[in-house]
């Protein structure tokens, strides 16, 4: 039962894991914690869901128009709505941010409804392993979130944009006096960042449903995992998605699922109660 | 046409008390709380409670939830007040969202998503319906005006002046000598009472409470409502709370139309209401009643006083 509960806490963890990065890449280097995330991780949801039940895209396929839809939509959005509310401070943009998951989360009702859809999947039987129940598909949303996580250490630790990505996130004024595009780096931030929402929230979905609210369900325990990790920190964000995750499927021993949600909470409240950085992270005081 | 005039200008007077509670907290020390429904909430709850289930009166009730909500503001500001900005609107966001998840579930308690209905109001079923909402809109505005008049006389006052010293400089403050973390749980459980006192009273006049009431819109409503009238102002606050309730009614009107749907005319009046709030903070951030310092200790020329007041991005 507990090693059950350990297999699922880690699967759910790698999924939670992406968003996660997504919070933390966009905090790095725009330095606010970007509730929108949630609302563009049900577009990409949503995204993923036109393309594999309308069209007839494969799962895998669908994803990637998750990730590129939600990484468009999030440029667009931040360009439009919080761009030029960040002048104004962080509060005002998170505030700002609130209100965008808001409203986009309404643009999703007002287009699909509120009924809850699912993907076009073939079904497949569990497996068992050694007295474990372990679904093919989140295996497969397992490995996807592992290969997303692999691609965004690759690019950030390898590629020229990638660097500067992490100058600008280290000190800005110094990328600025290396001819760094702060400006571009922040575009680029965001773009990747709700790409990866996206890709987070189809992956969420496939295991709930397609719904207006299927971003924002996750959101405690997205930025649970983001603030366990320490705010700011990609590798902070997968380990504290995989302390949220596994802290919220052990849960189960002694809370109702409907829970769940609230062990996030709580390790929030722990970790800045202890260690208020977080796992990875820099100064939160 | 008078009855519901009455109950649009009850609801108002509720969204004003919960922008005041908000402004305390957020407009005079500088502390945001994106999950004020939480503790709107906890207030209703705990007077539906007690008057439902324990038979207390009304009054008590109300008390009750006050001190209740003020007592877990304290908690939440305890545990929040030293971290940066950042990590208290997570943290508030969650916290109302972990409120309404125990409601949703503590059906021994709560009655889960069902809510809890049957709830008095002062001499209802004593007297017409019309005559009660009459009565309640009286209380609504009598309780309006005296926490408009105390909070006028704080933000006046010495202990309103440091409020804003630390929103505008904690550093500074603490240089200064203030206990920069008394004052900040001080302001934030005055912010948590007054909302759990908007919520008993709400749950006192619809008679009825329920989970889905306490959702993150309606934290937006009032962010909103506050923003637009004049962050820092008390005046404000209710200007925006009134302007809320009356847009959000005429969309009532405006979106019955047959070409939507309900979801879609929902769906869409929420959408109006957060870009709005993305509109007021990008083209009017002062709101249309900005604050203003008390004449008397202003001596600084407006420029610098707007320079203190723009938030500090490095902070």
């Amino acid at each position: 039962m507990v090693l059950q509960l350990l297999v699922n806490g880690v699967i759910a963890g790698a999924v939670l894991a992406v968003p996660a990065i997504s919070v933390n890449a966009i905090y790095a280097v725009l330095r606010f914690p970007n509730f929108a995330v949630a609302s563009l991780a049900t577009i990409g949801a949503f995204a993923g869901y036109v393309a594999n039940a309308w069209l007839g895209v494969p799962a895998l396929g669908a994803i990637v128009v998750a990730f590129v839809v939600a990484g468009i939509a999030g440029v667009v959005c931040d360009e439009l709505a919080l761009r030029p509310i960040r002048a104004r401070g962080l509060m005002a943009t998170a505030i700002a941010s609130v209100a965008l998951t808001i409203a986009l989360e309404n643009v999703m009702r007002f287009l699909f409804g509120n009924e809850e859809r699912g993907y076009n999947l073939p079904i497949l039987r569990d497996w068992q392993v050694a007295g474990l129940r372990i679904s093919p598909r989140e295996v497969e949303n397992f490995a996807i979130a592992v290969v997303a996580m692999v691609a965004v250490f690759v690019f950030l630790r390898f590629t020229r944009t990638g660097k500067a990505m992490r100058a600008v996130a280290d000190n800005p004024t110094l990328a600025d006096i290396k001819g760094i595009d702060a400006a571009l780096v922040g575009r680029l931030a965001t773009g990747i960042g709700m790409g990866l929402a996206g890709l987070g929230g189809m992956l969420l979905a496939l295991d709930t449903s397609v719904d207006p609210l299927t971003g924002f369900r996750a959101i405690l325990s997205v930025f649970a995992a983001a603030v366990v990790g320490g705010l700011g920190s990609i590798p902070g964000a997968v380990v504290g998605a995989m302390v949220v995750g596994v802290a919220e499927e052990l849960s189960l021993l002694a809370l109702p699922p409907d829970y769940r949600t609230a062990v996030g909470f709580v390790a929030i409240l722990l970790v800045l109660t202890l260690r208020p950085r977080g796992l990875l992270g820099e100064r939160a005081q | 046409m008078t009855d519901y005039l009455v109950s649009i200008l009850t609801f108002a007077g509720l969204y004003g008390l919960m922008a005041l509670g908000l402004n305390i907290a957020w407009g005079m020390a500088g502390m945001i709380n994106l999950g004020l429904v939480g503790f709107f909430a906890l207030g209703a709850y705990a007077s539906a409670l007690l008057t439902v289930k324990a038979g207390a009166p009304i009054a008590l009730g109300v008390l009750a939830a006050v001190a209740f909500s003020a007592a877990c503001g304290v908690i939440v500001a305890l545990v929040t007040a030293r971290l940066r900005d950042d990590y208290l609107a997570i943290v508030t966001l969650g916290f109302a969202e972990v409120i309404r998840i125990v409601a949703s579930n503590e059906i021994w308690l709560t009655k889960g998503t069902d809510g809890i209905s049957g709830i008095p109001g002062p001499l209802r079923g004593q007297v017409a319906p019309a005559t009660f909402n009459t009565i309640y809109l009286v209380i609504v505005l009598a309780v309006v005006v005296a926490i408009v008049w105390m909070f006028q006389n704080v933000f006046r006052s010495p202990f309103g002046r440091v409020l804003r010293a630390i929103r505008d400089d904690p550093q500074v403050a603490a240089v200064a000598g203030k206990w920069v973390l008394r004052f900040k749980v001080q302001a934030f459980a005055l912010s948590a009472a007054i909302l759990g006192l908007a919520g008993a009273l709400y749950g006192h006049y619809t008679s009825y409470v329920a989970p889905d009431v306490f959702v993150p819109l309606l934290t937006l409503n009032i962010v909103l409502a506050l923003s637009l009238g004049g962050l820092g102002n008390n005046i404000g606050a209710l200007l925006g709370a009134l302007l809320i309730v009356a847009f959000q009614e005429s969309a009532r009107f405006v979106g019955s139309t047959p070409a939507l749907e309900a979801t879609q005319v929902a769906a869409l009046r929420e959408f109006v209401i957060a870009v709005g709030l993305l509109v007021v903070l990008r083209w009017r951030p002062q709101g249309i009643l900005p604050e203003r310092s008390p004449r008397w200790i202003r001596p600084l020329p407006d420029a610098a006083i707007e320079d203190v007041h723009a938030p500090s991005a490095g902070a």
